[in-house]
């Protein structure tokens, strides 16, 4: 809410973070959220607290605890199995403004994304989507969030300095989790869910999980990319198997997508996904800008090409120049399966 | 059945410079596209009406010149346009923006559904959708990829998640946000794209739209820019590696192995 006389900085305390529930499972992006909003809270003198929206995760609030929280707000109820973007969004607002979190912390994963900018209109409080740093202003205790702009092009710096809290979605496999310690304690507080008569403007009738855990770009450590020079499905084939090997995911140029020899769900870049990985292999992909701007914020990034000069190659940490077909297959052979 | 897609001007991501003095983004004398995921919806806009009949208004807030992008939607084949455009407008962020779009919608009447693209690839938000509905008080779908069934008054929306997909179904109005995946938008054709450069496209202001002016704007938007930079450059230690495929696979397990990362 905006600040005024009678609505004052000081009544906001704590750095809240939202919690990932995937299938009643709280998801790690959530445990390295609080290593973040630990961090944060330090500086504040203030604590972490967690909210947990979900069927069946009461049981899973200890871990969130032993990883550095000090409270932890859980509703357990069967209404939120599915993701329900206005419940939920309804049911912070109402918490929010119970128990005045300064910041709160989200994922900025298609659920988060989803959510929290319905909660930053409904409480009337400032949003930064997708930030990949966060720091507090040492003067007046605001919440200085980095994010990138442009695919990554710029890097912009966002304050709300006159409503609280002050919201933002982080990046999955940026901050990083604090370690376990079972000895930490920690406040359960249970809340209910209030059903409102909006809640039947929508259903959610069906969940399909992917068993291919492939398709998961946002999560995972290693990607393995494939564009125009894998020449057809069969391409991908070869991909998926090396990706195994190294617990990776498969990711695609559009080029690829366009052709049909792997879903849209895998294409990396402007009109895909932007991925953050800490290894990113690109496969006979040239490098077009409306590429690389999906991949250019990976830690490591590997080129394997025939032609020497792509953009790609250019732009990678490791080029490797040769003929994936013969490379991919040797380099299955030398990872030993695990 | 009214449809009003909402559209955006970005700069064209070649073109995207930073000045290497002032460290912000050089938009003057860049060429400005259609948001790409703007692109599909209207399609999808389109492509409802000619199931149901009613009509597709497209919506872009933003400078004078963004009328570009408008014309560009009708010739794609929205029915109609507005231009949101109003030094009061300035600055907004997705708070405000969403806002000035809500109100607008609001001032045509009814409306039974709201498309948008995913995501504006300048600001790279995805907050503008979800922002709409809020304000509007309706229910959202954000990242569709396919509407599975639909009537005038309901909608059933696959929208793709990270780890899958779910299926939710909608009472009209709401609001949703696609992804390319939805479908392939058609090229204009000659005659629609004449059509569309004489149209008549009508400029709102705050005042036409009824919003709060405490609301919009630099001043009615909660988030503020401090600073904006190029990022850290990446360390350049590039190194090559060829000779025989099995050479190549073992220099770069090599190097794999030494970060840990195998």
């Amino acid at each position: 809410m905006r600040l005024n006389p009678a609505v004052a900085r000081g009544d906001f305390r704590n750095v809240w973070v939202v919690a990932e529930v995937l299938s009643g499972q709280i998801q790690p992006v959530t445990h390295e959220l609080v290593g973040a909003a630990r961090a944060l809270a330090d500086v504040r003198r203030s604590e972490v607290w967690a909210v947990v929206l979900g069927s069946g995760v009461a049981v899973q609030t200890g871990s969130l605890v032993a990883c550095g929280c000090d409270a932890v707000i859980v509703i357990d109820d069967p209404a939120l199995a599915t993701f329900n973007d206005e419940a939920a969004a309804r049911t912070l607002v109402q918490l929010i403004d119970k128990y005045r979190p300064e910041s709160v912390l989200c994922g900025a994963t298609t659920r988060g994304r989803a959510l929290i900018p319905r909660v930053a209109v409904l409480a009337d409080c400032g949003l930064t989507a997708d930030c990949t740093g966060l720091a507090i202003d040492p003067d007046n205790g605001d919440l200085l969030q980095t994010r990138p702009a442009f695919g990554g092009n710029i890097l912009a710096t966002i304050r709300c300095s006159n409503h609280r809290p002050q919201l933002a979605t982080v990046r999955p496999r940026v901050m990083k989790a604090l370690d376990a310690d079972p000895r930490r304690s920690g406040r359960i507080i249970r809340e209910r869910l209030t059903p409102h008569p909006s809640d039947a403007l929508k259903r959610v009738i069906e969940v399909f999980h992917s068993t291919e855990t492939a398709v998961n770009l946002g999560d995972a450590p290693f990607i393995i990319s494939g564009g125009r020079g894998l020449q057809g499905p069969a391409g991908f084939t070869l991909l998926r198997q090396l990706a195994a090997r190294v617990g990776g995911a498969v990711g695609a140029s559009r080029a690829a997508v366009d052709a049909g020899w792997i879903p849209y769900a895998h294409q990396v870049g402007q009109t895909g996904q932007t991925v953050q990985s800490s290894v990113y292999m690109a496969c006979a992909i040239s490098g077009q800008i409306q590429h690389l701007v999906g991949m250019q914020s990976c830690d490591l990034i590997i080129a394997l090409d025939k032609n020497p000069d792509t953009p790609m190659m250019q732009l990678a940490d490791i080029a490797i120049v040769g003929d994936l077909f013969e490379i991919i297959p040797e380099l299955i052979r030398q990872i030993p399966a695990t | 059945m009214r449809i009003v897609v909402c559209i955006k001007q970005v700069p064209a991501t070649n073109d995207a410079l930073i000045d290497p003095e002032t460290k912000r983004i050089v938009r003057e004398g860049v060429k400005a596209i259609l948001n790409p995921f703007d692109t599909y919806a209207v399609e999808e806009g389109v492509l409802l009406r000619e199931r149901f009949g009613g009509e597709v208004v497209v919506l872009s807030m933003g400078p004078p010149k963004a009328e570009a992008v408008l014309r560009e939607a009708v010739s794609q084949g929205a029915d109609r346009a507005i231009l949101l455009s109003h030094r009061a407008f300035g600055g907004s962020d997705t708070w405000a923006t969403s806002y000035a779009l809500a109100c607008a919608i609001r001032t045509l009447g009814r409306a039974d559904l709201v498309i948008c693209g995913k995501q504006a690839v300048d600001g790279d938000t995805a907050q503008v959708g979800p922002g709409i509905a809020a304000h509007l008080g309706w229910p959202q779908a954000t990242q569709v990829m396919q509407i599975r069934s639909a009537t005038p008054e309901t909608l059933v929306a696959v929208r793709m998640h990270e780890d899958g997909y779910d299926v939710c179904e909608l009472t009209l109005p709401a609001v949703i946000t696609v992804v390319k995946d939805i479908n392939s938008p058609r090229v204009p054709t000659l005659r629609s794209h004449l059509a569309a450069q004489q149209m008549e496209v009508p400029v709102w202001t705050p005042e036409t739209i009824g919003a709060d002016t405490a609301k919009i704007g630099l001043d009615g938007s909660p988030t503020r820019v401090v600073k904006t930079e190029p990022p850290p450059p990446r360390h350049k230690a590039s190194r090559r590696i060829t000779g025989s495929p099995d050479a190549c696979a073992a220099g770069l397990l090599h190097e794999l192995r030494t970060r840990s990362l195998v």
